[in-house]
């Protein structure tokens, strides 16, 4: 019962967090439920991040999975609900404001100052997956071929490429 | 109701056919979705299924949702299936369009996770999610690129970008902490200025 509390106290505090999408929040996911709750070791965070890499939809449904190792199934429900539903109800009711507030500049003001915010944000995400899940070079070559391979080639479905990635790892680091 | 707006808003409210989509249509468009996009391309499978396809949304309308979706909390896809879906068809469309973008991943991440917690320490389990791992952090530096290539021009934005990345990763200071004082001072360095109508120095 406390543990479901704690479940739902934490990712609800990620979901009003998570101010420029999933990968902002990463690096306070990993504190949260690494160092502070010891709800999962480094390496199992750095596999259940791979695992909602390649299923579709929202990448953050990864949350369901550590809810899980937590409590189980009533863990995963509390994990969905209290990610998605904060924020959920928030954005219902800010895009109703918003439009409001059209042409206001402080609006302007208030999304041209977010969004280097956010990029940061982003960064200090790519940066925490990075530390978990960099070891060796094998793991260098396979990020620097992804990378590439989203940047420049526009039309490339990025899924190929994670599960391409999966693959490589498969064959060369088993 | 609305206060004069500039030329390249859209006009406030009057959602594109409110009434006139079925929740079915809602729920099963914003299923689909759910079940074929991946990664950083949410945007991308969004703008093709709304604007291209059903045609809910014009160009415009769609940006200033996806807009909204990123300047505030949550994940941009389901803040944008919860704002087109209140567009639609007010709370309980918003409700459906949610659950539809996030049940066939909800679901398939389920079956994954409860098949990895009894193989956790499987040699050929743990290597392809290394690789899994490694792919991801290619692709969130290059989605990360690709929406920051723009603030890269402007010095205030770079000075953010750092500040913000050296007060996460490198001092780990709390990210409510990082939020609450990097978020308004970003915003009043912004701040709407007598004399210059336009925000200074968009590099867009």
């Amino acid at each position: 019962m406390n543990e479901n509390l704690s479940v739902l106290g934490v990712f609800s505090l990620l979901s009003v967090l998570a101010v420029g999408g999933g990968a902002a929040v990463l690096p306070e996911t990993k504190a949260l439920v690494i160092d502070t709750h010891h709800w999962l070791t480094d390496d199992q965070f750095r596999d259940i991040y791979g695992l909602g890499q390649v299923v579709p939809g929202p990448n953050m449904l990864m949350v369901m999975v550590i809810g899980y190792h937590v409590t189980g199934f009533l863990g995963a429900l509390i994990a969905y609900l209290g990610f998605f539903v904060p924020a959920g109800a928030i954005s219902l009711g800010a895009s109703r404001l918003w439009d409001h507030f059209e042409g206001s500049p402080w609006r302007a003001a208030l999304q041209r100052g977010m969004a280097p915010l956010v990029v940061g944000l982003m960064a200090a995400g790519a940066i925490a997956i990075a530390r978990t899940a960099i070891e060796g070079s094998m793991t260098v070559a396979i990020a620097i071929a992804v990378f590439l391979g989203v940047y420049f080639v526009k039309r490339i479905n990025p899924a190929i490429l994670v599960l391409g990635g999966g693959l490589v790892g498969l064959i060369a680091l088993r | 109701m609305s206060p004069p707006v500039p030329a390249d808003a859209a006009p406030p409210s009057a959602p594109v056919g409110r009434g006139a989509v079925g929740l079915g249509e809602i729920f099963v468009t914003f299923l689909v979705i759910g079940a074929t996009s991946f990664g950083g391309g949410v945007v991308a499978y969004l703008r093709n299924a709304l604007v291209l396809q059903k045609g809910w949304l014009d160009e415009e309308r769609f940006l200033s949702a996806l807009e909204i979706a990123q300047a505030l909390p949550g994940l941009n896809a389901t803040n944008m299936a919860i704002i087109v879906g209140d567009r639609l068809r007010g709370i309980l469309g918003a409700i459906i369009a949610f659950l539809g973008i996030t049940l066939p991943g909800a679901a398939l991440i389920m079956v994954l996770g409860v098949a990895y917690a009894s193989n956790a320490n499987n040699p050929y389990v743990n290597a392809a999610l290394i690789g899994v791992g490694a792919a991801a952090v290619g692709m969130l530096a290059a989605v990360t690129l690709q929406i920051g290539r723009k603030q890269l021009g402007s010095l205030i934005d770079v000075a953010i970008i750092l500040v913000t990345v050296g007060l996460v990763s490198f001092l780990h200071v709390s990210l409510l902490w990082v939020i609450l004082t990097v978020g308004p001072a970003a915003v009043l360095i912004y701040r709407p200025r007598k004399g210059a109508d336009a925000v200074e120095s968009d590099p867009a």
